[in-house]
């Protein structure tokens, strides 16, 4: 008898499974599959904006076409992402555990103002128009560097506080150790703590590229102009721009979708673990 | 043998300065201008103060009035909903249910994807006449579906959605670590106690769950408050004024050339977010604190 209840509550637990995933398949993963057929189909049938297989499929010919798109834009704006999105983060992750290091290990005068400030950065909305006036002042409107700098400036924030957590768990005994063999503060950090902090650097590497290559307002504000497209920016021109070529459109929403998606895959673990890093303290 | 000189600290409080000179120049030094611009009329080069007339203005101009009240729906309605189904959906994917990760693994995809794209997508799925959500509306029910993004009464309600929708996986990995944090004790004394799932949920998860459901409401609220992303990329805004926020009339100002108007916006979005968050904040620490 026991194994029979055994039994049906294996038969449970299946049924359940299949209902949830079923459930999850049609809720989360449908609009995806639609993304991906409206980028494979032709042009007609793509403008129908049915959800439907495809009856004929061109995905090179829509890649090639997107990508000779206004000669070639979709290549420049990955080229500028993939800098801005590479250099912020660098920036980011060097200056953010700089911080971080000496909020954890010391305690100064300015710990209470830099923490207000890091949690000021979290609640307060930019001022865009007062910032476009600073960027222009210094020469740094419209240019990569300047919105570099941009980015690295809204981040700081968020990843202050993911290595400030981070470091706090690290012993300090081994950055003494190496203080008394006599390094300079600057050896210690860059030889001894940082690659100690490798787990949280992943982690910030991870969430930080994904968020900046996402990254679309900021983009609007401080990077109008052609030369200094960013991808996401050349999706939202080509909203009205390809109007009626839907396969395109998808087609080049499709791309922007893989890096992320390649990320995604590799890091799973890590994007998880750093997103609910520092939420549980509350 | 007195120290002969103060040692230096070997954590030296100039490792603040890279972060504080960007962080100060391009934030905090915009964000206290702000206050300044907001009182003027400008054209980036030369201000002319004009009192509050900026603001006079946002609160008498009737879109931009509207543009608060949308402000607020959409963030309670998105933060709202975020955090309850994020948290049913934590329970269920804590629980031993078959694919768990592969579960986890669907949720949490949408909030890594570009959200211009995912505007784009759902723009076509919503489609008033060829969109499949009313394809599959009246082929199901033989219901006319609405215009989800032209009615007016619906467009910034649909928008919400689809932020729930792309957010969702976000709350609820949050609160998975939370729930994953409780101690199994107490389900199991419960348990002996005869407690039911349902009692189990009200009475230990919930309560115990408090510090990821501030983040989560925190987090989700001032994101609410502020982005406008995928107002702009679905909406932008319409149809009229119907569904724009404070965040995306700041950008149509900026756009109009109303400079200083645009940082008043900005200056009444930063007082709407404190006056929401910092009691908010005040009131959840007190609770916790209480339990």
């Amino acid at each position: 008898m026991n194994r029979d209840i055994a039994k049906s509550r294996q038969r449970r637990r299946i049924a359940a499974g299949v209902l949830t995933m079923t459930a999850f398949l049609a809720v989360f993963v449908t609009p995806f599959i639609f993304i991906l057929f409206q980028a494979v189909k032709d042009r007609r049938a793509a403008n129908r904006l049915e959800f439907s297989w495809p009856e004929s499929w061109h995905f090179w010919e829509n890649l090639v076409a997107v990508i000779e798109a206004r000669n070639y834009i979709v290549l420049l704006a990955f080229f500028n992402s993939t800098i801005i999105t590479v250099a912020s983060v660098t920036l980011l992750v060097i200056f953010a555990a700089m911080v971080g290091y000496v909020l954890s290990r010391r305690r100064t005068r300015f710990n209470g103002i830099v923490m207000a400030l890091v949690l000021a950065g979290l609640m307060i909305p930019p001022a865009v128009v007062p910032t476009i006036w600073v960027l222009q002042g210094l020469g740094l409107f419209k240019t990569i560097h300047g919105f570099v700098l941009i980015q690295v400036a809204y981040g700081l924030s968020f990843s202050i506080l993911l290595f400030r957590a981070f470091i706090a768990t690290i012993p300090r005994e081994l950055d003494e150790a190496a203080i008394i063999d006599g390094a300079k503060p600057l050896q210690v950090f860059f030889k001894v703590v940082l690659p100690l902090l490798k787990p949280v650097v992943v982690t910030n590497i991870v969430v930080q590229s994904v968020t900046i290559f996402n990254d679309f307002v900021n983009a609007l504000y401080y990077m109008p102009g052609r030369e200094n497209v960013t991808v996401q920016l050349t999706l939202f021109n080509f909203q009205s721009q390809f109007s009626s070529q839907y396969n395109l459109l998808f087609m080049n929403i499709l791309l922007i979708t893989i890096p992320p998606l390649l990320v995604f895959i590799f890091f799973n673990r890590q994007i998880v673990a750093g997103m609910t890093a520092g939420a549980i303290k509350g | 043998m007195q120290q002969k000189r103060k040692r230096r600290s070997p954590y030296p409080t100039w490792f603040f300065l890279p972060a504080a000179i960007i962080y100060g120049t391009l934030f905090l030094v915009p964000n206290i201008a702000s206050l300044w611009f907001s009182l003027t009329r400008w054209d980036l080069f030369t201000a002319e103060f004009i009192g509050l007339a900026n603001f006079r203005q946002f609160f008498s101009e009737p879109f931009l009035v509207k543009s608060i009240l949308n402000t607020i729906i959409y963030a309670v309605v998105t933060s709202g909903l975020k955090t309850v189904l994020g948290l049913l959906l934590a329970v269920l994917l804590v629980s031993p249910i078959i694919w768990r990760g592969a579960l986890r693994t669907i949720v949490f995809f949408p909030v890594m994807v570009s959200t211009i794209g995912v505007g784009i997508a759902f723009t076509a799925l919503m489609h008033p006449t060829r969109g499949a959500i009313n394809v599959a509306l009246e082929n199901a029910f033989g219901i006319i579906g609405p215009g989800w993004l032209t009615d007016p009464s619906l467009a910034l309600l649909s928008v919400a959605f689809v932020d729930i929708w792309k957010g969702v996986g976000l709350a609820t990995v949050i609160y998975m670590a939370g729930v994953v944090s409780i101690p199994q004790d107490y389900y199991e004394a419960s348990r002996i106690d005869g407690a039911t799932k349902v009692q189990q949920f009200w009475r230990i998860t919930l309560p115990l769950v408090w510090p990821a459901t501030i983040t989560v409401v925190t987090l989700s609220l001032i994101s609410g408050l502020r982005y406008f992303e995928l107002i702009w990329a679905m909406t932008g805004g319409g149809p009229g004024f119907a569904s724009d926020v404070v965040a995306s009339m700041i950008y149509k100002q900026y756009q109009a050339g109303f400079y200083g108007l645009a940082t008043a916006g900005n200056v009444v979005l930063f007082i709407l977010i404190a006056l929401i968050v910092l009691p908010m904040t005040w009131w959840f620490n007190r609770r916790e604190v209480e339990a």
